[in-house]
């Protein structure tokens, strides 16, 4: 049976706003008055785990579709005339992050892509399908299966000058990779004094699917973040995934961007004209003034589905979708705290050791003084993720305990 | 009769062992069956003879080079297999070499450098019978033991010396250190602490090699990459998934194995089921070659055709050179396990002695030239040392540069800077 999506239409809606004054908005490289119209009747797709698509929709997420234009509070709209004049164009996440790939490899000639049946099958998530017939099956090339080898072969060409995009079929399946992606990716740079840059983009599906079995939903994140020398990006939006994918592959540094199996049919209106997302900022979903729910990826959408309750309830949540997982962008968030001074964080990593408590101790240490509360921390449960539907369920933070949260945040 | 001696040089010698189980390697090394040099590959692997000498059995202990000196007439210096230039070239490099790693060891107990320090004494013909064939643009990947392969490959002794002393002026800027030797611009890509990681960086540098021409249009580009790496790192798994990318995508590249018998204290028979590393090419699909790494002169043959191979686009190979190191793994290590009589027979075939007495013998240089390099070498080491010692420790401020190619890397701080912007981090004061 098809499980809704919770509240896809209503997070696509909320699209990142335009820039506050939180930062200088010269340093996105989009029109910073930029904005998007409110989407009325939001697409709703329903992602099955076996990857077929339809539009179901239950009683609950019509009812929700209802209340997106009067949950989400976007930011007013500018005029017509400020927004671009191109109508934008319409796909799902991993068409997006397929076409800022191929906008990429268009764009320079060095950018290469390695993995596990990228080139001819397309990419068991399709992200990559077409790729080889345009480029050539040395530009998109189909490894052997041997993740801690190709990940290094990327490190070295990327050290001789190429860019290459290492996906891993499943992120989970770079814990192979692992002696390369410390040792290598993130500490080359630094142990040969700055000589060799290592402009590699490390990408992949993650996190917890539809009873995928505890080794295919695992939250690397949260063991990648200790390499120094790294940065890590997580995409929510088809916006800001083609986004994030462009910036990483522009950047000198290595970028782990970590995408989620679930939300690769999200689908969204995104412009035509070129554009990146910066690596290094949060997104704020929904202005508020009550609490700071920081979280990233998935989560996102259980955020804002939590949030529509929330707002029934007389509450104004701010989320903010961190994206940047490593560094954090302590000046949004900070900026949130000192005006909310309450926060929860909302991830699907493990409890212990995830970016929840990195980001936890982070918002501890430099704005311990403008909170009101000590900050509530919702992750998964530290257990491997059971394949039984229902355990599964319960391992994942979900949309009401959420609101409990806010609510017990509050009082 | 000089070169009755030359051949008595040149003529293998069995390999008894320390350990009661025999060594595999009186078995024919190379089988000599087409007049390719090379073995176990598959018919359509095999290459075309080399114009230059045949090679064939010689009873049993495998390809003897000094057939081909024997063969041909005694005083033509055609029939050498290095000119003179030549000969002085590898005789300064291997003795560079040693004593550099000499020199090390004298830094190392005055407390001049610390850590773990691999030194390479034994070893040099591998290093300089490979790297001498290269170009500049040709890269070299080693493991932690990989002072020598940088100063083969050109880095200045000075920068390497630095590098250990900690000092700024380092060839990686005081970064890293006895195990991580890098250069950008001489194509040294490191310098590996843990065994087999860089095997899968070198074959990215290949693959970078067969990409730039054959993607980037640039048909010209033919550069190689050697990897060099020990007996212990074939155990090991990115060393056989690198052999089967290699031969799949025949990327220009020559695996180097350094086979000293000794993973510090595991000797190889021990942790290795088929001891006979070269028979792992030919299961991959490359040619696998035996030689003697302690003759510079051989592993120079065999290199310049695995080179050249790499260089048509043929594909990789696989060498496995039987070396010794004449330290222990280490300067920690207090070398107790290996038997004497085992060290005292390799000593005797000291690479250096070795081909000072073909030099001599074969009158391309005389003993007074070869006694100036000596010289000129102490002075290159000395030299090295005073520079090293002079130099500056590195500043604080150095602490954070590198991390990231690009410091934005460092995020953004709560007022809305990029932390990289702060002075704290330009003083390497900053907390990250």
């Amino acid at each position: 049976m098809a499980t809704s999506f919770h509240g896809v239409g209503a997070a696509v809606a909320a699209l990142s706003s335009s820039p506050s004054n939180s930062f200088d908005s010269k340093k996105l490289l989009c029109s910073p008055r930029r904005s998007f119209p409110v989407r009325k009747g939001a697409s709703f797709v329903v992602a099955r785990s076996d990857g077929s698509v339809n539009f179901d929709l239950n009683p609950k997420a019509r009812r929700a579709q209802q209340l997106i234009v009067n949950a989400v509070a976007t930011k007013s709209d500018s005029s017509p005339a400020s927004s671009s004049s191109k109508p934008g164009h319409e796909l799902l996440l991993f068409e997006a992050l397929r076409e800022g790939l191929e906008e990429e490899m268009d764009r320079d000639p060095r950018v290469c892509v390695m993995g596990e049946d990228v080139g001819h099958y397309g990419g068991s998530y399709k992200v990559t399908r077409g790729l080889a017939e345009k480029f050539g099956d040395l530009r998109v090339l189909d490894t052997p299966i041997a993740e801690n080898s190709f990940t290094g072969m990327g490190i070295g060409a990327a050290m001789t000058g190429l860019r290459p995009v290492v996906e891993g079929m499943n992120m989970g399946f770079l814990l192979l990779a692992f002696n390369q992606i410390s040792n290598n990716c993130g500490m080359l740079h630094y142990t040969s004094g700055g000589q060799f840059t290592i402009p590699i983009v490390i990408r992949g599906p993650g996190g917890v699917g539809r009873q995928l079995g505890a080794e295919h939903s695992q939250r690397l994140e949260s063991y990648f973040q200790s390499i120094p020398g790294i940065q890590m990006v997580a995409c929510s939006t088809p916006y800001n995934a083609k986004g994030l994918m462009k910036a990483a592959i522009r950047s000198e540094n290595p970028v782990i961007l970590f995408e989620h199996v679930l939300l690769y049919n999200l689908k969204e209106r995104i412009p035509d004209e070129d554009y990146i997302c910066n690596l290094e900022e949060a997104e704020m979903v929904r202005p508020g003034e009550h609490v700071t729910i920081l979280t990233y990826s998935r989560m996102r959408y259980h955020v804002m589905q939590a949030a529509k309750t929330l707002v029934n309830k007389g509450y104004d949540p701010e989320v903010i979708d961190i994206r940047s997982l490593k560094p954090f962008d302590l000046h949004t968030i900070g900026n949130s705290v000192k005006k909310t001074h309450r926060v929860l964080i909302v991830e699907e990593c493990m409890r212990t050791g995830g970016i929840g408590a990195s980001l936890t101790a982070a918002v501890t240490e430099n704005f311990h003084d403008y909170l009101d509360a000590p900050i509530m921390c919702l992750s998964s449960q530290d257990v491997p993720t059971p394949y039984a539907g229902t355990l599964e369920e319960w391992t994942v933070v979900q949309p009401a305990q959420i609101v409990t949260a806010v609510e017990q945040l509050c009082k | 009769m000089a070169f009755s001696t030359a051949t008595a040089y040149f003529a293998p010698q069995p390999f008894p062992l320390n350990t009661a189980s025999p060594r595999s390697h009186d078995n024919p090394l190379i089988t000599p069956a087409s007049a390719s040099p090379f073995f176990g590959s598959t018919p359509k692997l095999r290459l075309s003879p080399s114009p230059k000498f045949n090679l064939h059995r010689r009873s049993g202990s495998g390809v003897s080079v000094s057939q081909v000196v024997k063969e041909k007439k005694p005083k033509s210096t055609r029939s050498l297999l290095i000119t003179k230039d030549e000969g002085l070239e590898l005789y300064e490099d291997m003795v560079l070499g040693r004593a550099f790693e000499d020199m090390c060891a004298q830094m190392y107990y005055r407390g001049k450098m610390f850590g773990f320090v691999h030194l390479y004494n034994g070893q040099e013909a591998v290093s300089t019978g490979f790297i001498k064939l290269l170009k500049q643009q040709d890269s070299v990947v080693s493991t932690y033991r990989d002072h020598v392969h940088a100063l083969s490959k050109g880095v200045p002794a000075r920068a390497v010396m630095s590098e250990l002393f900690g000092k700024t002026t380092g060839c990686c800027r005081g970064q890293g250190g006895s195990m991580h030797m890098f250069s950008r611009e001489h194509n040294v890509l490191g310098g590996f602490a843990f065994i087999g990681e860089g095997i899968p960086v070198a074959t990215g540098a290949a693959f970078t090699s067969k990409y730039t021409r054959e993607v980037l249009k640039e048909v010209d580009c033919d550069h190689v990459t050697l990897a060099f790496f020990g007996d212990g790192t074939c155990n090991n798994g990115q060393f056989f998934e690198c052999l089967n990318m290699a031969a799949l995508w025949k990327l220009p590249i020559v695996f180097v194995v350094e086979n000293n018998l000794w993973a510090i204290g595991m000797s190889h028979l021990r942790s290795t089921s088929d001891p006979q590393i070269y028979n792992k090419g030919p299961a991959f699909g490359m040619p696998g070659i035996h030689v003697d790494g302690m003759d510079v002169l051989k592993v120079r043959e065999v290199a310049k055709e695995a080179i050249a191979r790499a260089r048509r686009g043929e594909g990789p190979t696989l060498v496995e050179c039987e070396t010794y190191r004449f330290r222990g793994h280490s300067l920690a290590d207090p070398d107790e396990l290996r038997d004497p009589a085992e060290k005292e027979r390799y000593a005797a075939r000291d690479p250096i002695k070795a081909l000072k007495k073909y030099i001599i013998e074969s009158n391309l240089a005389s003993e007074a030239e070869l006694k100036a390099i000596d010289k000129k070498i102490d002075e290159v080491v000395e030299d090295a040392v005073e520079f090293a010692d002079e130099s500056p420790v590195p500043p604080r401020s150095q602490l954070l540069e590198n991390v990231f190619a690009d410091p934005k890397g460092f995020g953004i701080g709560p007022d809305g800077r990029y932390r990289c912007a702060d002075p704290k981090f330009t003083e390497g004061t900053a907390h990250v």
